[in-house]
């Protein structure tokens, strides 16, 4: 086992952020979409922070406080959209929701 | 003990992940959701960024998972999800997977990221002092910003889940 090196990080951010897009392109419940963006999202602060710590800087970690300030409120409205699309639709499956109108 | 602590960390946080794309319960979904952002926190650890660790758990794990798991209850969707794709979207499925596999590779095999030397690079450690010295000063029009945005998000909540009178929703 090598030391664990700004690759590695890297790597796993990279991987982990792969796993989120294909949940996003292969999922068809709007709930389980959204919560692989959010993985997506945490896959690059793990990059920021990985960036930091091995740069001695502390701007990626201060950008961190951002991108969960963001998530938390992208996360507040994304839900809510959903909720009132429920309503309205009876269904949140991706494939029966493919027009804009009614 | 470090490197087993990031592997192990890792490990946990990509399998989770998978879990939560493979699995057909959103119920489930979440739980590893939340069992992976467990994984990356430790993560955080490991690069010694402790208050961020502990933000995302209280964040990530503590609000957003516990709003998700209490839309898909409040929903109570049927199991069924429907399977099989159309042929675009097979195609750009099929495009995204060649092109993340070329990027990956191409970064596995010589990616060569610019790092100072670790031993002359000191671990910032876990001093509050730092994040509220450079969200004060920096940052402070951002921080602002993101009052703001907090602030719009919560009124946009409000309205979209308003009953409008007059509006035809489905009882």
């Amino acid at each position: 086992m090598t030391s664990a090196t700004l690759d590695h990080y890297v790597l796993i951010s990279a991987l982990l952020f792969a796993i989120g897009f294909f949940g996003v392109l292969l999922r068809r419940n709007t709930l389980v979409v959204f919560m692989c963006l959010e993985l997506m999202l945490v896959a690059s602060t793990l990059a920021l922070v990985a960036f930091s710590r091995f740069n001695g800087t502390m701007d990626g970690n201060v950008f961190v406080f951002f991108i969960l300030t963001v998530a938390a409120a992208e996360v507040a409205v994304g839900l809510a959209i959903i909720v009132a699309l429920f309503r309205k639709r009876q269904t949140i499956q991706l494939n029966e929701l493919n027009s804009l109108k009614n | 003990m470090a490197n087993f602590l990031f592997y192990a960390f890792a490990l946990f946080t990509l399998a989770t992940a998978a879990g939560v794309v493979a699995s057909k319960n959103a119920v489930n979904a979440a739980m590893c959701l939340l069992l992976s952002l467990v994984g990356v926190a430790g993560l955080f650890v490991a690069l010694n960024a402790y208050l961020l660790a502990f933000l995302l758990l209280l964040v990530y794990a503590g609000a957003i998972v516990a709003l998700f798991l209490f839309i898909v209850m409040l929903l109570d969707m049927k199991e069924t999800e429907s399977r099989g794709f159309g042929k675009l979207s097979l195609a750009a499925i099929i495009l995204a997977a060649g092109l993340l596999v070329t990027g990956l590779s191409t970064f596995a095999t010589r990616g060569r990221l610019p790092v100072g030397d670790p031993a002359l690079t000191p671990a910032l450690g876990p001093d509050i002092k730092l994040y509220a010295y450079q969200l004060f000063t920096t940052y402070l029009l951002p921080v602002q910003v993101m009052g703001f945005l907090l602030l719009i998000a919560m009124l946009g909540v409000i309205v979209l889940s308003k009953r409008w009178e007059g509006s035809d929703d489905v009882k």
